[in-house]
C-alpha cells in the first residue's frame, strides 16, 4: 500500500481566526483604545486529518461556515494553519478566485498572461498552451479586445479556461462550476473528467451533491470544524442531507415557536384593547388575513388544524413516505346535518397533489351538534420535498360550503432521495 | 532554497506585473511615456535655475553634484515608501490566490529600478552635452554600484511592506522618516561639511556610501571608494537578510489581516 504515492497530507490543523469587535490598525487606535480591540478567538478548524492519495479525487461538503473553505485556503497556502502540518506533493491550481488580477483594459490574450503568470507559469509554458486556452474558451474571436467589453459569461470563460489548463498536479476548486451556460457547464466537467483521468488529484469544495458525486471517490464531512464522516459519495451525502433536513427542522420548529410567542403575547394585548372596545371582535388578527381565504355560511367553523407525527409530536417538516394525522377542530354554531370533511393538498405551484373527502370515501354524513374534532391519518405521504399547501373543508351534503379554508395549513416535506417529481411512486427495478 | 526556487518559478509573474506597473504609470496622460524622461530633466531644470540664480553653491556644476545624487535616492525613497503599500494594494490578490508573497515587493522595486535606469539616459545625455565627460573604466562599477542600491532597496520594501500590513501608520510614518533621512545622506551637500561628531551616524548610513559611489563614478569621475563600496555592500545584504526573514514570518497572516 505503501507504493502508493501520496498527494496530499493533511495532519492535525487547527485554526483560529480573531473576530475584532472594533478592529484598530492605526497606531493611535492601538494605544488609546487598547481595549477597544478586544477580540474573540474562533476556533474554525479544531484538528482535522485526511490524506488524500495521487490521482484520487475528494469532495468536501459541509454546512455553510463549518470550515471547508478555510481548509481549502490553508492547503493553497493562501493561509497557514496555527498548528498542524499540511504537506503537498506537486503544483497545486486552485481554481477558488477565477480571473484574479485580470486588468479591464487589456486585451484578454495579454489576460491569459498575466493570470497565468500568477499561477506560476513562465513566458513558454504560456505561449504552448494558449492556443488550448483560446480554444477552450470559445472566444476567438473575441481574444484581442479589451476585456472590459466583455460579458461576465465570457469573462468567467476565459478565467476558467486559464485556470484549468494550468496543468497541475493538485487541482483545488470551491464552488466554481457555475459557470458559463449549460453547454460550458458541461464542457467544464468534462475537462474535468479528463483531468482527474490523466492522475491528476483534485479537491472539491461544493453544495452540490451530485458534482461530488460525479466526480469523487471519497466525501469527507466538516461539520463544526471537525470530520464527522468520510467514505463514498453516495453514503456520506445521504447521511449529509438527513442531518441538513433535521437541523432544518429544528430550526423551523424554533422560529415557529418563536412565532407563536410573538402571537401570543400580541393578541393578549390586542384582546385586551379590544374587550374594553367591543366585545364581538374577539378573533385574533392572523385570522383575519386568512379569512379572506375561507368562505362558507358559517354554521360550522374550523377552529383549530394540527399536523402530527407518527409518534404524536407537532410538527410542520416531514420526510417522504412519513404516516401523518392532521386533526381539525370546529366549533359549531348552529347544528349542521349531513356534514362532510375534506382535504385538499397543493404544492407552491398551486398544482393539486391530492384531495379527497368523506364522501368521496364512503363514510356516513355526520351531523355537527356540538364543538369536535375530526381526524385524516395519511400512512405514507409519499410527496417529494418541498412546502405544500393544505386545505381544508366542512362542507354539506349537497356540496355547500359550511366553512371551506384555503391554504389553512402548511407543511414541508425533506428527503435524502434525490428522486424528482411530485410524488414518490411505490417501484422495483428489474435489469 | 526552496523559496528561491519557487520565486524563480514565479519570474514571469514578476516580469507581467513590473511591465503593468510600467505601462500603468502614465496611462492616459498625453505623453505617456515620454514623462518618464521628461520629468527627470524638468526637474534639473528647476534646480539649475534654483542653484545658479538664487541659491548659488560654491561646487563647481551643483546641478550635476546634485542630479547624479538625486535619481538614485529617488529610487531608494520611492521603492521604500511606495513598497510598504505595496502588499496592502494588492489585497485583493493576496486574500484570494496563492503566490509568493516577495513577488509583489520585488516587482514593485524592480519597476523603480527600471524607472532609475530609464532616468540614467537623461543623467548621461547631460553629461555628454554639457561637455563633462566620463570615464570609462569607473562607469564599469556603475553597476555594481546599482545592484547594491537596489539589493538595500529591497531589503527595506521587504520589512516595510511586511510591518505595513499589521501596522498601517508606518506608510505615513514612513514619508517623514525618509525625508530626515535623505538630510541625513550627503546629497545635497558634500560630506566634508558634516561635524566630525556626526560622521559616525553618516558612516553607518547605507546610503552615504551609494551616494558617494555614485557621485565618485559619475561626477568626479573616478573609481569608487573601495572600503565605501564594501561597507554599503555588506549593510545591503545585510537589510535584504533581514527583510526577507521578517517578510517570511509576517506573511504567514497576510491574508487574514487584509
Amino acid at each position: 500500500m505503501k507504493q502508493e504515492e501520496i498527494a496530499i497530507e493533511v495532519k492535525d490543523i487547527t485554526k483560529k481566526f480573531k473576530i475584532y469587535y472594533d478592529k484598530g490598525s492605526q497606531l493611535k487606535e492601538k494605544l488609546l483604545f487598547k481595549k477597544r480591540s478586544r477580540y474573540e478567538e474562533r476556533l474554525v478548524l479544531k484538528g482535522i486529518s485526511f490524506n488524500v492519495k495521487k490521482g484520487e479525487a475528494i469532495g468536501l461538503i459541509g454546512h455553510n461556515g463549518c470550515g471547508k473553505s478555510t481548509t481549502l485556503k490553508l492547503l493553497t497556502k493562501i493561509m497557514y494553519p496555527d498548528s498542524g502540518t499540511i504537506t503537498m506533493n506537486g503544483r497545486v491550481s486552485s481554481l477558488i478566485e477565477l480571473g484574479a488580477g485580470f486588468h479591464p483594459d487589456m486585451s484578454g490574450r495579454e489576460n491569459i498572461y498575466t493570470n497565468a503568470a500568477i499561477f506560476g507559469l513562465t513566458k513558454k509554458e504560456i505561449d504552448n498552451r494558449l492556443d488550448d486556452i483560446i480554444s477552450f474558451s470559445e472566444l476567438e474571436q473575441f481574444i484581442d479586445n479589451p476585456v472590459r467589453t466583455y460579458s461576465s459569461g465570457m469573462y468567467m470563460r476565459l478565467a476558467f479556461s486559464v485556470a484549468i489548463n494550468v496543468d497541475a498536479d493538485i487541482l483545488l476548486i470551491d464552488e466554481i462550476l457555475g459557470v458559463g451556460d449549460a453547454n460550458f457547464q458541461a464542457k467544464c466537467f468534462n475537462k474535468l473528467r479528463e483531468i482527474k483521468a490523466s492522475g491528476t488529484t483534485i479537491v472539491i469544495v461544493s453544495h452540490s451533491l451530485g458534482q461530488i458525486e460525479q466526480i469523487c471517490e471519497r466525501s469527507i464531512w466538516i461539520h463544526d470544524g471537525l470530520i464527522r464522516a468520510e467514505g463514498i459519495p453516495k453514503r456520506i451525502d445521504l447521511e449529509y442531507l438527513e442531518f441538513m433536513g433535521q437541523k432544518l427542522q429544528e430550526n423551523t420548529e424554533k422560529e415557529l415557536e418563536k412565532k407563536a410567542e410573538k402571537n401570543k403575547e400580541n393578541n393578549a394585548s390586542k384582546a385586551e384593547e379590544s374587550k374594553t372596545l367591543t366585545e364581538n371582535k374577539v378573533e385574533p388578527s392572523e385570522e383575519e388575513v386568512k379569512e379572506k381565504n375561507r368562505w362558507g355560511n358559517g354554521n360550522a367553523r374550523i377552529t383549530q388544524i394540527k399536523a402530527f407525527a407518527e409518534n404524536g409530536k407537532e410538527q410542520r417538516i416531514f420526510k417522504t413516505g412519513d404516516k401523518i394525522k392532521i386533526s381539525i377542530d370546529y366549533s359549531v354554531k348552529k347544528k349542521v346535518s349531513d356534514a362532510v370533511f375534506g382535504i385538499g393538498i397543493f404544492n407552491r405551484d398551486g398544482v393539486q397533489c391530492y384531495g379527497t373527502n368523506t364522501r368521496i370515501d364512503k363514510l356516513n354524513e355526520f351531523d355537527l351538534e356540538k364543538n369536535g374534532c375530526a381526524e385524516i391519518t395519511i400512512d405514507d405521504v409519499s410527496l417529494l420535498p418541498g412546502e405544500y399547501l393544505i386545505d381544508l373543508a366542512i362542507e354539506s351534503e349537497d356540496g355547500i360550503p359550511i366553512d371551506y379554508f384555503r391554504e389553512a395549513y402548511k407543511i414541508e416535506m425533506i428527503s435524502a432521495v434525490g428522486d424528482v417529481g411530485i410524488a414518490r411512486l411505490k417501484h422495483n427495478w428489474l435489469v | 532554497m526552496d523559496a528561491l526556487k519557487e520565486l524563480y518559478d514565479y519570474r514571469e509573474m514578476i516580469f507581467s506585473l513590473v511591465r503593468k506597473d510600467l505601462r500603468g504609470r502614465y496611462k492616459g496622460s498625453v505623453l505617456g511615456f515620454l514623462w518618464t524622461f521628461i520629468n527627470p530633466l524638468l526637474q534639473l531644470v528647476v534646480y539649475t535655475v534654483v542653484f545658479s540664480f538664487i541659491l548659488k553653491s560654491n561646487i563647481e556644476r551643483y546641478y550635476l553634484y546634485l542630479f547624479v545624487a538625486l535619481i538614485p535616492w529617488i529610487f531608494f525613497s520611492s521603492s521604500v515608501t511606495g513598497g510598504s503599500a505595496s502588499i496592502v494594494a494588492q489585497k485583493d490578490l493576496i486574500k484570494k490566490i496563492y503566490f509568493p508573497r516577495e513577488v509583489i515587493p520585488i516587482s514593485y522595486v524592480t519597476s523603480c529600478f527600471v524607472n532609475m535606469l530609464l532616468c540614467f539616459i537623461v543623467i548621461f545625455a547631460v553629461i555628454i552635452f554639457s561637455g563633462v565627460g566620463v570615464n570609462p573604466l569607473a562607469l564599469l562599477c556603475l553597476p555594481v554600484i546599482m545592484v547594491v542600491e537596489y539589493v538595500l532597496a529591497l531589503g527595506m520594501a521587504l520589512l516595510a511592506s511586511a510591518i505595513t500590513v499589521y501596522f498601517r501608520d508606518l506608510e505615513h510614518i514612513l514619508g517623514i522618516f525618509m525625508m530626515a533621512w535623505m538630510y541625513m545622506t550627503p546629497i545635497m551637500y558634500d560630506k566634508s561639511i558634516v561635524p566630525e561628531k556626526l560622521l559616525p551616524i553618516f558612516n553607518l548610513n547605507p546610503m552615504t556610501h551609494v551616494i558617494e559611489c555614485y557621485r565618485a563614478v559619475l561626477y568626479y569621475k573616478t573609481m569608487p571608494d573601495l572600503n565605501s563600496l564594501l561597507s554599503s555592500c555588506i549593510l545591503g545584504i545585510f537589510f535584504l537578510i533581514l527583510g526577507s526573514v521578517v517578510f517570511r514570518k509576517l506573511q504567514r497572516h497576510f491574508a487574514e489581516e487584509l
